[in-house]
């Protein structure tokens, strides 16, 4: 099978053969992030531009070493000090881009729409790193890639996503990921949290978080924002904290072999504590070396790579 | 002048048939029956419709301060060439229409064009800022027809009412866009699964419900007549046919886009489809049609909204609201007409007879004794909107590519035409 896409902008997007087939391609290129000499040949003379208009660390560095270790040249352009910031409109930034020719285009911007805009009137691959509160989809891939490397199978598996879901980009790309491939999701969280419609996305929602540990296989914790303090979501880090943060106690309701993802970066002591954390049900460090894996898969299926080769 | 042959539309006359139109010193001489007249200069209608200039209620013609969107002369040219001669222009200029100066300018601008008759509205409060009355006086004898802050409520419930019974002092017709801005906050897009998918934020139907609500409370207290501008929702339709059935003096208009599209435009993040308020869902679109059909929609108001290309070229997030829509209006008039099976005088009520009766103004009739304020139309020939068609400065509009029935063939102001197709 080879696969026909040019672009990832959205989960939503996609087939469930889609996402397994992403998963799968995954599973070759992550044992080259373990060799002793990281890189192959693959995309040698392929140019990957990386423009972040939103802050993120690791992220772009997954990223731009997937690149690296498929021996693409890589550029990244960042908000600060780009030409973005003087005024120009993304589109003249991206055409600009475009004229340097670049094989594929990875953004992370901070309002929902543009990765698909670029993807309709780009003829490079554009890869969407995270576009407002639209969509993360490399972020759901990498986590159902951890899920799935964990529990062998995504089809069944009981997924709890946990917290601020109505601005999270992440919840909703696993959210349409997690439901395609047959996992039971259970969104957690306040009601002022809840994307308006979520009820309609084949999801379980609760209020409580107790409740909802004893079932889980995988317990997702989202990261709080503090501005969303300001703007009355929820009263503050102590109450939020008290009924959906994830801590010593929650971590014994949670079943045998259950595992505890966060997709970063953390706010220790608020969403998540330091022993539920860094315990023994934590992958969170798997998440992000199966990141680099998936992001390789992704760049190799999108400036056309078939699935078959090695 | 005689135009004769054509099918005379006319709500305000209770006419609807084949009449011919004696236009004598600007004005309509005489309504006769078809060939019983002559006269030495003769319009063949034959085939056309013809019908009372269109009044569009509601419309932002930019100038002054921001004519690098739109201007009097541009906006003129698009109205008469949409069929519309006579434009209420709200206050949201640079300066702000708050006083006779600004007034004074528009109307002497607008009459050195001469090719419709524009009718400013005056701001509410000054500056549009919520905190202190206008010179709504003032600006009544410089030739205001009506007040409204439009995109920015008066969230003040206590100024609305004195607001209310001031403008009522001078007679003046009050047009309100309801939204409680605490709710709408910084929504861009109906609130709903969709905004939730699109991954932007909503601004929810209770933020017009809620200020309509208010709005209405203070219409019965006050005794003064409000007139609800764009609603977008059921709920909305649905508070104002309650408030009528109890005979508070309230009446509403909706835009050609909140009848024809809904918000699942949007799902291309076009920012063509960004509008306040937003488009919103079928359920909605086909409650106001309804609302029309049963006439509790008393209007269609463009809402004309022009923004230059680079304005509407950002993010969905960044970019402003509003449409054009004066060439579209008739167009769009027609196609709720063939589409939804409403009466087309009862439609063409909604652009004459209606908003002139609220505003209290001359026209929106051709009776006899009436302003030669004449619209022919030909109901026939299907187009595709196309960007070279428009006339006004800024393009933004949802509509291209679309196509229409009927076009104008000929506008005229006060027995002059205006406006004839190329």
């Amino acid at each position: 099978m080879s696969w026909a896409h040019k672009d990832l902008i959205a989960i939503q997007d996609l087939s469930r053969d889609e996402i397994l087939t992403i998963l799968e391609a995954s599973t070759s290129f992550k044992e080259i992030s373990r060799r002793d000499i990281k890189k192959v040949p693959t995309l040698r003379g392929k140019t990957v531009v990386l423009l972040f208009y939103e802050a993120s660390t690791r992220t772009r560095l997954s990223f731009e070493l997937a690149a690296k270790r498929l021996s693409a040249d890589t550029v990244a352009l960042s908000a600060s000090g780009s030409s973005f910031q003087k005024g120009e409109t993304i589109m003249d930034a991206a055409l600009n881009v475009l004229a340097m020719a670049p094989d594929c285009i990875v953004i992370r911007y901070p309002h929902a729409g543009l990765p698909q805009k670029l993807a309709r009137e780009l003829p490079c691959s554009v890869i969407n790193a995270g576009d407002g509160t639209h969509e993360h989809p490399t972020q759901a891939l990498l986590d159902m890639y951890s899920m799935k490397e964990r529990f062998g199978s995504l089809e069944g598996l009981r997924v709890a996503i946990v917290g601020d879901i109505r601005h999270s980009r992440v919840a909703r790309s696993n959210v349409y990921g997690l439901t395609k491939v047959g996992a039971h999701v259970t969104v957690v969280a306040p009601d002022t949290l809840l994307p308006p419609g979520i009820r309609g996305w084949g999801v379980e929602v609760s209020r409580e978080l107790d409740p909802v540990l004893k079932d889980a296989d995988v317990v997702m914790m989202l990261r709080v924002q503090k501005e969303r303090i300001d703007e009355q979501f929820f009263p503050d880090e102590r109450e939020y904290a008290y009924f959906y943060g994830l801590n010593r106690r929650r971590v014994d309701l949670m079943k045998e072999g259950a595992v505890i993802m966060h997709p970063g970066p953390m706010n220790r002591g608020v969403e998540i504590t330091h022993d539920a954390a860094d315990g023994d049900r934590s992958i969170i460090l798997n998440q992000v070396e199966n990141g680099v894996a998936v992001r390789m898969a992704l760049l190799y299926l999108s400036m056309g790579g078939n699935v078959d080769a090695d | 002048m005689l135009i004769k042959g054509g099918r005379l539309i006319d709500p305000a006359d209770n006419r609807d048939g084949l009449f011919d139109l004696l236009v004598e010193d600007g004005r309509v001489r005489e309504v006769l029956d078809p060939g019983s007249a002559t006269a030495g200069e003769v319009v063949d209608a034959s085939g056309c419709w013809v019908l009372p200039g269109l009044i569009d209620m509601h419309a932002h013609l930019r100038d002054p301060g921001y004519e690098y969107k739109e201007d009097i002369e541009t906006a003129s040219r698009a109205a008469a060439a949409g069929g519309i001669t006579t434009v209420a222009c709200m206050a949201n200029t640079d300066p702000v229409n708050d006083n006779p100066s600004v007034t004074q300018y528009i109307l002497d601008k607008a009459s050195g064009v001469g090719l419709v008759r524009v009718l400013p509205v005056g701001a509410m409060t000054k500056g549009l800022k919520g905190k202190e009355l206008a010179e709504m006086g003032l600006m009544r004898r410089a030739g205001i027809v009506a007040v409204s802050d439009d995109g920015r409520p008066v969230l003040d419930a206590g100024l609305m009412r004195r607001a209310l019974e001031y403008a009522a002092t001078f007679s003046l017709p009050v047009i309100l866009h309801c939204e409680e801005t605490s709710l709408s906050a910084r929504g861009v897009m109906n609130e709903g699964e969709l905004s939730s998918r699109l991954g932007l934020a909503g601004i929810p139907a209770a933020a017009e419900e809620v200020m309509i609500s208010r709005d209405v409370l203070l219409s019965q207290y006050t005794g003064v007549p409000i007139h609800v501008t764009h609603i977008s929702t059921r709920g909305s339709l649905e508070i104002i046919r309650q408030a009528k059935q109890q005979g508070i003096p309230v009446t509403c208009d909706a835009t050609p886009h909140h009848l024809l599209l809904t918000e699942d435009a949007v799902r291309t993040y076009d920012t063509n489809c960004k509008m306040n308020p937003p488009l919103r869902h079928e359920e909605d679109r086909h409650a106001l049609i309804e609302g029309i059909r049963m006439s509790q929609v008393d209007c269609i108001a463009t809402d004309h909204a022009p923004h230059a290309r680079d304005e509407k070229d950002l993010d969905f997030d960044l970019a402003p609201f509003g449409i054009i829509g004066f060439q579209t209006l008739l167009p769009a008039l027609m196609k709720l007409h063939q589409d939804h099976d409403i009466d087309f005088s009862q439609l063409l009520a909604c652009v004459t007879r209606n908003p002139a009766r609220i505003l209290g103004i001359e026209g929106g009739t051709l009776a006899p004794g009436s302003r030669a304020d004449i619209v022919i139309f030909d109901p026939a020939p299907r187009w595709t909107l196309s960007e070279d068609m428009i006339l006004s400065r800024s393009r933004n509009t949802p509509f291209i590519g679309w196509t229409f029935t009927g076009k104008v063939v000929r506008t005229m102001l006060g027995g002059v035409t205006v406006y004839r197709a190329g």
